[in-house]
C-alpha cells in the first residue's frame, strides 16, 4: 500500500495504458454509447412516426397503386381489369385531353408572366412609400383570403357580359366589353384577369425580397449615373431574381392544377346549360373522369401525364434559371 | 430612391421575443421597420415629393381595384333580387331579406358548423403532427436523416392528382365517405410544407437550451413541449393560420367525399347554391351573393386576427429559394 502512486492510473481511474491505441480506449465506452445512440434513434422514430406512417399509407402506396390503376379499367364497383397501356393510348387520342391541355397551357403561359409583372409593379410601388406600405399590403392581401369558390362566383358576377362591372367600366372608355362568361374566346382571358385579383401574396413575397436588397448598391448605381429604370434592371431584378424564380415555379404548378374557380363557374351538377369547354382545364377533366364518370383507371393515367408534364416544365425552368437567377454568395 | 434605410437584419418581431425564437429565416428578412427614424427623412421630403404623389395615386387606384369586388358583393347582398346587378354602391332599397332567405333556402348553420369542425380538427391535427415531425428532424441526429428529409421535400413536388384516387379508395374502404373524416384525418400525419417551415424555426433555437434542460432531467417530450414549441410560437401560429384557411376554403375534397347536403362544408354548399340558383336553374343570384359573403367573412376575420403573422409567413415562404 505504500508503493509509489502511478499518477496516470489515478487520473484515468483505470489501468494505465499506452496512449494512441484507440482499441484500448474505446471498448469500455462503446456498448453504452451504442445503446444511447439506439435510444436516440428510437426517440427520433417516435417523433417522426406520424410522417412515416402517413408517407407509407397516404403517399407511397397511393403512388404505386395509382401507377397500377393507370394500367386498368376500374369503376370502384368491379375489380380492376388489366388493360395494359390502353389508357395511355386513349390519352393521346382523346380530343378532350388535347382541349384540356391546350386550355391549361394557354392559361398558365399567360397567367404566370402577367401575375408576376403585376406583383412586381405593385411591390416596386410599395417599396417606394416606406411606412405607409403596411396599409396597402393589407389591402392587396385581402383577396387572397377569399375562398376560391367565392372567387368563381365573383367572376360570374363582375365579368358578366351585360351587367358586369368590368364591362361597365370599359363602357366609360367607349369600349364594348365582350361576353366574358359565355364567349369561348374570352372565358380564359377573363379567368386570367380574375386571378390577378389574388396577386397579393406574391406582392408580399417580392416586397420582402426588395427590402433585403442592400441599400449601398443603389448608392453606387446612382453614383455611376443610373436612373430608376437602370437601377431596377441592373440592381433590383438580379438581386430579387431568386424570389421571382420561386414565384414562377409555384405559379406554374398552380396554373397546371387550376381547378376551383373555373369549376365553380362552369361545371358541376345542374350546370350543363352553361358549362363551357373553353374553361375545361386539365384537373377539371381529370376530376370528371375520376369522380363523375368513375373512370378511375383513365383518371390515374391522366394524373401521371400531368405529373410528367409538370416535372418536365419545372426541370426546364430550373435549367433556364441557372443562367438567369442570381444567388448572392453563389450558392443555389 | 431615397428611402429610409432599413438597418441590416432589422426584424419586425417585437424585441421582447425570446432569443432564437425568430429563427434564421426571419432574421434575413428585413421587413418595414416599425420605429420612426427622423434623421434621413428630410432629404426624402425635398426630393421625392412629385414621384411619391404619383406612386400614391397609382397605389390608390390599385386599392380601388382590390377592394371593389368586396364592396360590390356586400352591397349586392343587401339589394332585392331585381337590383342585384345594378352596380350601385349604395342599394336603392336596402334590405336584409337575402340573409333571412338564404338561411331558409339552405342549411347554412349546419354547413358553417361542419366547416368549423373540419377546420378546427384539420388545423389541430396538422399543427401537432407537423411540429412533432419537424422537431424529430431538427433535434435528433441519426443516420439517414438528410435522405429522409429529402423525401419529405420531394413529396411537396408530387401533384395531389396522382394520389387523389387511391386516397379516395382508402377512405372509401374505411367506410368514411359521406362523413367529414376524410377532410381532416389525413392531417394527423403531418404535411411536408409545415414540417419544412417548422423545422427551419426549430433549427434556429440554440441547442444549449435543450442540453441545459436535459441536464435538469427533462425527457425528450418535455423538451419538445415545454421549450421548443413555446420558442417556435411564431411559426406555429403561421401553421395554424395557413391550415385554417386551407381547410375552410377547400372545395375539391368536399366535392369528392360529401354527397348529402347535411354534411356539406360551406364552400361545397355555396357550390351547390350556384348549381341550383345560378345559370343552371332558377335565377336567384341574390342568394348566391349573400352566401358568398357568409363564406368569405370568416376568412377576413381570420386575416385580421393574425394579419402580421399571415404576411410574415407568406414573405418567409418566398425566402427559401
Amino acid at each position: 500500500m505504500s508503493a509509489p502512486v502511478n499518477p496516470a492510473a489515478l487520473l484515468a481511474g483505470r489501468p494505465a495504458k499506452k496512449p494512441g491505441s484507440p482499441a484500448a480506449v474505446q471498448p469500455p465506452a462503446t456498448p453504452a454509447r451504442r445503446r444511447a445512440r439506439r435510444r436516440n434513434f428510437y426517440s427520433a422514430l417516435l417523433f417522426l412516426s406520424p410522417w412515416i406512417v402517413g408517407f407509407l399509407i397516404f403517399t407511397l402506396w397511393p403512388i404505386l397503386y395509382s401507377a397500377y390503376l393507370s394500367l386498368t379499367d376500374y369503376d370502384v364497383i368491379n375489380a380492376p381489369t388489366f388493360t395494359g397501356l390502353d389508357n395511355y393510348v386513349e390519352l393521346v387520342q382523346d380530343p378532350k385531353i388535347a382541349l384540356a391541355l391546350s386550355n391549361t397551357i394557354f392559361y398558365t403561359v399567360l397567367q404566370v408572366p402577367l401575375h408576376i409583372a403585376v406583383a412586381l409593379a405593385l411591390a416596386l410601388l410599395l417599396n417606394r412609400i416606406g411606412q405607409a406600405s403596411g396599409f396597402f399590403r393589407t389591402v392587396f392581401f385581402l383577396p387572397n383570403m377569399t375562398p376560391p369558390v367565392a372567387v368563381g362566383v365573383l367572376f360570374l358576377l363582375v365579368f358578366n357580359g351585360q351587367n358586369g362591372f368590368v364591362n361597365l367600366v370599359l363602357g366609360w372608355f367607349g369600349l364594348a366589353g365582350p361576353s366574358w362568361t359565355t364567349d369561348p374566346a374570352w372565358v380564359k382571358p377573363g379567368l386570367i384577369l380574375m386571378s390577378l385579383w389574388q396577386v397579393g401574396a406574391s406582392v408580399v413575397i417580392l416586397l420582402a425580397a426588395l427590402q433585403s436588397v442592400p441599400r449601398d448598391l443603389y448608392e453606387s448605381a446612382r453614383l455611376d449615373g443610373a436612373g430608376f429604370w437602370r437601377q431596377t434592371r441592373s440592381v433590383t431584378i438580379p438581386l430579387i431574381s431568386p424570389a421571382l424564380f420561386f414565384l414562377v415555379i409555384i405559379n406554374t404548378i398552380a396554373g397546371f392544377n387550376n381547378f376551383t374557380e373555373a369549376y365553380t363557374a362552369f361545371f358541376g351538377s345542374g350546370n350543363s346549360t352553361y358549362s363551357n369547354d373553353a374553361a375545361l382545364f386539365y384537373v377539371i377533366y381529370l376530376f370528371q373522369q375520376g369522380f363523375e364518370f368513375l373512370h378511375m383507371g383513365y383518371a390515374s393515367a391522366m394524373a401521371w401525364l400531368l405529373f410528367l408534364i409538370v416535372l418536365v416544365v419545372t426541370a426546364v425552368q430550373m435549367i433556364v434559371s441557372r443562367r438567369l437567377v442570381f444567388y448572392e454568395g453563389g450558392t443555389p | 430612391m431615397t428611402r429610409t434605410p432599413a438597418p441590416p437584419g432589422a426584424s419586425p418581431t417585437t424585441p421582447s421575443a425570446p432569443a432564437g425564437a425568430i429563427g434564421p429565416v426571419a432574421q434575413t428578412r428585413p421587413m418595414r421597420p416599425r420605429p420612426l427614424r427622423p434623421a434621413p427623412r428630410r432629404p426624402r421630403r425635398r426630393r421625392m415629393r412629385p414621384a411619391t404623389i404619383v406612386v400614391g395615386i397609382l397605389l390608390s387606384l390599385a386599392t380601388l381595384v382590390f377592394i371593389y369586388p368586396f364592396v360590390w358583393l356586400i352591397s349586392a347582398s343587401f339589394k332585392p333580387r331585381s337590383e342585384v346587378f345594378d352596380n350601385k354602391l349604395i342599394p336603392d332599397s336596402f334590405t336584409i331579406d337575402n340573409y333571412l332567405q338564404v338561411w331558409q333556402e339552405a342549411p347554412l348553420g349546419l354547413w358553417l358548423l361542419n366547416t368549423l369542425i373540419v377546420t378546427v380538427l384539420a388545423t389541430l391535427a396538422v399543427t401537432v403532427s407537423s411540429a412533432m415531425v419537424a422537431w424529430g428532424f431538427a433535434y435528433f441526429r441519426f443516420r439517414g436523416r438528410e435522405i429522409l428529409f429529402g423525401v419529405v421535400l420531394a413529396t411537396m413536388m408530387l401533384p395531389g392528382a396522382v394520389t387523389m384516387i387511391p386516397v379516395f379508395l382508402i377512405w372509401n374502404g374505411l367506410g368514411t365517405t359521406g362523413t367529414l373524416t376524410p377532410l381532416w384525418a389525413g392531417n394527423l400525419f403531418g404535411s411536408a410544407f409545415y414540417i419544412f417551415l417548422l423545422r427551419q424555426f426549430f433549427l434556429g433555437i440554440p441547442r444549449d437550451l435543450f442540453e441545459a434542460a436535459r441536464i435538469d432531467g427533462a425527457g425528450n417530450w418535455a423538451i419538445f413541449q415545454r421549450i421548443a414549441v413555446p420558442l417556435c410560437k411564431p411559426a406555429i401560429v403561421v401553421t395554424i393560420l395557413f391550415e385554417a384557411q386551407a381547410a375552410w376554403t377547400d372545395l375539391m375534397r368536399p366535392l369528392i367525399y360529401l354527397r348529402d347536403s347535411s354534411t356539406f362544408t360551406i364552400p361545397r354548399g355555396l357550390k351547390a347554391l350556384v348549381d341550383q340558383y345560378g345559370f343552371g336553374g332558377e335565377w336567384h343570384w341574390e342568394i348566391i351573393v349573400t352566401a358568398s359573403v357568409i363564406t368569405t367573412i370568416p376568412m377576413i376575420i381570420l386575416f385580421f386576427l393574425g394579419q402580421r403573422q399571415f404576411v410574415e409567413g407568406v414573405a418567409t415562404t418566398g425566402m427559401k429559394g
